[in-house]
């Protein structure tokens, strides 16, 4: 139970998707203009990486790894198809961004007007490959484990939006260098929160 | 002053439009405003409630600040005399401080106000005094024996990318001084942290530093070991290593009464962050027993009042939370702002073995968050207030 506890507490803080990593910048930055958008566009990363990562742990472990389809029967035992699991990684990912697409359109059409194609494209939001990459490389030892890595990384990516895009509400009205309007001052702001959220590297957990 | 006066409307013609000198005007006000009230007025009606103004406002925390930077110059002394196993009078002490300690104050001033002054002439600007605060921190919150190139690099990177590029005086989002400090801690670790670096151990011919002499911060020690040698007594005074400014809290107290009384420190943020303070340090007591280490253990029993007195807590609450531009700016969230600041410094100095010490790092986190905190508390006011317009026409 602790150690789940503690790869949840570590995926938000210590090693977040955003401020450790840097995975999953495009739709960080241009989604990020309104709090509102952001807080939708992070419950769908949650979401999101909450299910393809506990299903891809199940993948690797009991279909793609070297031995993983011993269970179908002993001629099985050599078998490795790691070599598909970009593949089928990317399928699930793309299958359940068309679901949470369906869902968003249908039961809140203004967020899926204001996520536009940033809502399709979580399917290559980098942050949920690497969260089942990291998954895959870091052997959780059960599906707790990797859902609570999953859950806890969409929340850390969660987090970071939303802070963003509140600070960029408030930056609104700063006098920011024309040539740093937009994009350039939101990569500076991005630095600066990484080196605030430098707070938590270390923690060993 | 009739001299200065004089001085300024003589070259004033230089610096107005079509002047030689049209450009630099921003510098020219800037000084001009500096010594004297502004002569123009406004020209509809003002709403005045108090004549307080930015220069104001910074002058009161600068003289705040003045405690402890004196004492600070003092301890430098104390500490390096102590060090070499000297006794020398107070004077000495002080004028060995304040040698190391003046030109760090200067080349912060004069690289912060070189950057401000350049930028606010490209930009047209006033020129404000937002840096007179800043410059004055940074150095208080460096160990002494930083090199002044690292100090003025710091201020360098402070005041452009953390406070010019947003556009400057109340427009950043992190608190300058702390960003100077953070770039330097990761920059330069090995001149920022560690047990070498808070006292200066120079020595001249016949001198030579005391055996087996530490100096090691409190929460260094209590990091490494799980108990510390310094008195509790001696940390409230302030005869301790540490950075500059931040080891006295009786001189500390004085500038928050300065604060508190003319207004310009927020109580509630203080107040709130000393609460969350307190709350970490009683459940860290409450909970050491059970920690697996016995430093750990100790550590974690270390009476919660012993917190507040250590390290940079008694500083950073009072002079970088308290800032107006980087902390939340309501009411609701100053309390929620200040709470997390304190509960996050006690919580990283326990928890997060890279750093001793973790006001700086609290403070830049919820710094980043205080946007977020407002946001929301405005959203639910708003709400609030929607609720009760409702409630009041279904009665009519």
């Amino acid at each position: 139970m602790q150690d789940i506890i503690n790869i949840f507490v570590k995926a938000i803080f210590v090693e977040n998707m955003i401020f450790a990593f840097f995975l999953g910048m495009c739709s960080y930055l241009a989604v990020s203009k309104k709090v509102s958008t952001g807080v939708g566009l992070g419950a769908a990363v949650i979401f999101v990486l909450g299910i393809t990562v506990p299903i891809n742990y199940l993948l690797e472990n009991y279909v793609l790894k070297e031995g993983a389809l011993s269970w179908l029967g002993p001629q099985f035992a050599e078998v490795d198809l790691s070599f598909l699991s970009f593949i089928m990684f990317i399928a699930v990912i793309a299958s359940l961004v068309q679901l949470v697409e369906m869902i968003v359109e249908k039961f809140a059409p203004a967020l899926y007007g204001a996520l536009g194609i940033f809502l399709p494209l979580i399917a290559v939001n980098c942050s949920i490959l690497g969260g089942s990459l990291f998954m895959q490389e870091r052997n959780y030892n059960n599906i707790a484990e990797a859902s609570a890595f999953g859950i806890g990384s969409g929340i850390g990516w969660f987090l970071a939006i939303v802070a963003i895009a509140a600070i960029r509400e408030k930056i609104r009205y700063s006098n920011v260098p024309a040539p740093l309007r937009g994009l350039g001052i939101t990569f500076i702001v991005t630095g600066l929160m990484g080196i605030a959220f430098m707070a938590f590297m270390g923690i060993k957990l | 002053m009739k001299l200065f006066k004089n001085l300024l409307e003589s070259v004033k013609p230089h610096f107005e439009k079509g002047g030689k000198l049209e450009k630099l005007y921003p510098v020219y006000d800037g000084f001009a405003t500096f010594l004297f009230v502004p002569g123009h007025t406004a020209h509809s009606g003002a709403h005045v409630r108090d004549g307080i103004d930015l220069k104001r406002t910074m002058i009161t925390v600068v003289l705040a600040l003045v405690p402890a930077l004196l004492f600070g110059m003092w301890n430098v002394g104390y500490q390096h005399y102590k060090a070499l196993g000297e006794t020398v009078g107070f004077w000495d002490q002080f004028l060995f401080g304040a040698i190391k300690v003046v030109p760090m104050v200067v080349v912060s001033y004069a690289v912060g106000l070189g950057i401000e002054f350049a930028f606010c002439v490209i930009k047209k600007h006033q020129i404000n005094e937002g840096y007179l605060v800043t410059g004055m921190l940074i150095p208080l919150i460096m160990p002494v024996d930083i090199p002044l190139w690292m100090v003025a690099l710091s201020v360098v990177f402070a005041v452009v990318l953390g406070k010019e590029v947003f556009g400057g005086t109340g427009m950043n989002i992190l608190n300058p001084a702390l960003t100077a400090r953070a770039f330097a801690f990761f920059a330069y670790p090995s001149y920022m942290s560690g047990d070498k670096v808070w006292i200066n151990t120079s020595t001249e011919a016949g001198q030579s530093v005391v055996d087996g002499y530490s100096g090691a911060t409190a929460l260094g020690e209590l990091a490494t070991t799980g108990s510390t040698s310094l008195s509790p007594m001696d940390m409230f005074i302030g005869s301790i290593p540490g950075s500059i400014g931040e080891t006295s809290v009786i001189a500390i107290l004085i500038g928050a009464a300065i604060l508190l009384i003319t207004g310009i420190g927020s109580w509630r943020i203080m107040f709130s962050a000393l609460l969350g303070g307190v709350a970490m340090g009683l459940i860290f007591n409450w909970v050491a027993p059970y920690a697996t280490s016995p430093e750990q253990q100790s550590f974690m029993g270390t009476p919660f009042w012993q917190h507040l007195i250590m390290g940079g807590f008694a500083f950073g609450i009072v002079f970088m939370a308290t800032d107006p531009v980087s902390a939340a700016q309501t009411t609701r969230g100053k309390w929620i702002y200040g709470f997390l600041v304190g509960l996050l410094c006690i919580m990283i100095r326990v928890f997060n073995p890279a750093y001793p010490e973790g006001v700086m790092m609290a403070i830049l986190f919820m710094n980043v968050m205080a946007p977020l905190i407002d946001h929301y508390v405005i959203e639910a006011n708003i709400k609030r207030r929607k609720k009760r317009v409702q409630v009041k026409v279904k009665t009519a």
